[in-house]
């Protein structure tokens, strides 16, 4: 079977992926979906970027200051402009988010809290039952590549990670980080090219 | 009984346990996870309230912080 670039591109175009948070996860899985041709990102964010984040982060030293989802709507732009991209600058509450995400096809998880974390899948599966959702769980460090997986509970639940390492105990790192990125831009490829467009 | 946890078969010497049973039992020291019970999602405050019974598919996920 040969099949095309554009042709991936023009599929995935018809498609919504909401990100919620645009740290280290959220950045870097945006631009990978950027690049694959995904037509349409709702990002949600309340932070700015600050030196730290420079070490993980889509962001570069100039944006400093700026708002993560205005930053990194910018650094969008500067790769693929045929994207839409939709940005809410505050931090959810639990009643937000049936409304942010209702148009998206798939949410992916990438806040930087556990709280926050199980707050927006039980949001996610009681407020909009059915709607897949991908989360990063397990990415702190460096190493252990073999420990790090995407695993698939139910039609609606996935997670990428190691599910063991936590920030807090062990820094977040490029490689790590960018690595449980982008197996959630992989699955979010994976589970929209098996969708039909209208 | 028999129960599916995480796509493993595990057995217990009782006919129902809740859910706090089965993870004091199993000593799962996690601090956040959500948990699924055929599919359906088991909100931390009915963690003693709903009981696992025979044949249950028990999934859990383990949230850990840093994104």
């Amino acid at each position: 079977m040969l099949v095309k670039l554009s042709e991936i591109q023009d599929h995935l175009s018809n498609f919504t992926v909401g990100i919620a948070g645009a740290g280290g996860l959220g950045s870097n899985c945006a631009i990978a979906l950027a690049r694959s041709g995904v037509g349409t990102l709702i990002i949600c964010d309340f932070d700015k970027v600050e030196i730290g984040n420079l070490s993980r982060q889509y962001y570069f030293s100039d944006q400093i200051g700026m708002y993560k989802t205005a930053a990194l709507k910018d650094n969008i732009a500067r790769i693929n402009s045929d994207m839409r991209v939709i940005i809410y600058q505050k931090k959810l509450e639990p009643s937000d988010i049936p409304l942010v995400f209702s148009s998206c096809d798939i949410i992916v998880e990438a806040f930087d809290h556990a709280e926050m974390k199980e707050m927006l899948i039980e949001s996610v599966q009681t407020g909009l039952p059915g709607k897949p959702i991908i989360v990063g769980s397990g990415l702190a460090g460096w190493g252990n590549n073999e420990l790090i997986r995407s695993r698939k509970v139910d039609e609606t639940l996935y997670v990428c990670g190691d599910e063991s390492t936590e920030v807090g105990d062990l820094p977040p790192m490029a490689p790590r980080v960018g690595i449980v990125a982008n197996m959630q831009a992989n699955l979010a490829i994976e589970i929209l090219m098996k969708l039909k467009h209208i | 009984m028999r129960i599916i946890l995480n796509d493993r078969e595990e057995e217990f010497f009782s006919d129902s346990i809740s859910v706090n049973q089965m993870l004091e039992l199993k000593k799962f020291s996690f601090r956040l996870r959500v948990i699924k019970i055929n599919g359906v999602l088991i909100s931390k405050d009915k963690y003693e309230s709903t009981l696992i019974n025979d044949g249950d598919n028990v999934q859990m996920l383990y949230l850990m912080s840093g994104g």
